[in-house]
């Protein structure tokens, strides 16, 4: 039972770690903001949340002690995460942030250009 | 849905005072006969019975997962190739929700999912700005979260 439980542990938490290893190489390599921001908000989400529910379990089976703040993070974890890639390409889409040359079809540009002349931003 | 649920916890608590079993056992036992009463009922609310809504909602919450994991998997891949030859773009997707919860919960799911990022939201809030990481079809992109996400939250929201 406690190889099972330890077994469990120890293949969230080396998922998690892969996905943030993931992230990382992503920022590095990826050639632009827009890409990279993929990287930033879908991995490091999933990565978290798997070391946390490793450790959640790690807790709960081994040391026989539940944690539900640590659910609670999860939780809170995937609320803000999202948000926080989708703030962060908007606003530098709006503060002219030029995509990646190798970008096929933008459909975004004239809209904002709308939004700028509407609200007097130049 | 608010109502139902509160005249079902309601239920429970009054078969607790009548059989005079304050447990958990005993919530349980008047939740579950609350249910069977709510079901018999069904026709005197205006809406939906609640669980229906409920196991939408459960059913949104596994398609989630499923599609959380295969966005890290694609991403994994993207990163990972030797060669960068990815296919970005900002494409426009209409959407037909229209309360405000329905759409930021739509864009939660969208960033959160296989190669696409929510970046603008219209001033009308009808036309979600979304870059995908790959676009080698587009038509394809909007009909996939058309089938799977959307269909979902009206599920759920619908009375």
């Amino acid at each position: 039972m406690t190889i099972l439980a330890n077994s469990l542990v120890i293949f969230f938490i080396s998922i998690g770690v892969i996905f943030i290893v993931v992230t990382a190489i992503g920022l590095v390599r990826l050639p632009d903001l827009y890409t990279r921001a993929h990287a930033a908000s879908k991995s490091a989400t999933l990565g978290v949340m798997c070391v946390l529910i490793g450790v959640f379990f790690h807790f709960w089976l081994i040391e026989d002690h539940f944690n539900p703040r640590i659910l609670l993070g999860i939780l809170f974890l995937f609320i803000t995460g999202p948000v926080g890639g989708h703030i962060m390409t908007r606003s530098s889409y709006i503060a002219g942030v030029k995509p990646w040359k190798g970008t096929v079809r933008d459909e975004l540009g004239p809209e904002i250009d709308r939004m700028k002349k509407e609200q007097g931003v130049k | 849905m608010a109502f139902q649920m509160i005249l079902n916890f309601v239920l429970a608590f009054v078969w607790m005072f009548l059989s005079s079993n304050y447990t958990a056992t005993g919530f349980i036992i008047g939740f579950l006969m609350g249910i069977i009463l709510l079901i018999i009922m069904r026709r005197f609310f205006k809406s939906r019975l609640y669980i229906y809504r409920l196991w939408a909602l459960l059913k949104l919450t596994l398609l989630f997962f499923k599609e959380l994991i295969l966005a890290n998997v694609q991403v994994l891949k993207v990163v990972l190739k030797p060669k960068l030859d990815m296919q970005p773009a900002f494409f426009a997707y209409p959407t037909v929700l229209t309360e405000d919860w329905e759409i930021t919960l739509l864009s939660s799911l969208i960033t959160l999912t296989p190669g696409t990022v929510v970046v603008h939201v219209s001033d009308d809030a009808k036309t979600l700005y979304v870059h995908a990481i790959d676009i080698s079809d587009v038509d394809e992109a909007v009909a996939s979260i058309r089938d799977s996400f959307e269909k979902a939250i009206l599920e759920v929201s619908k009375s």
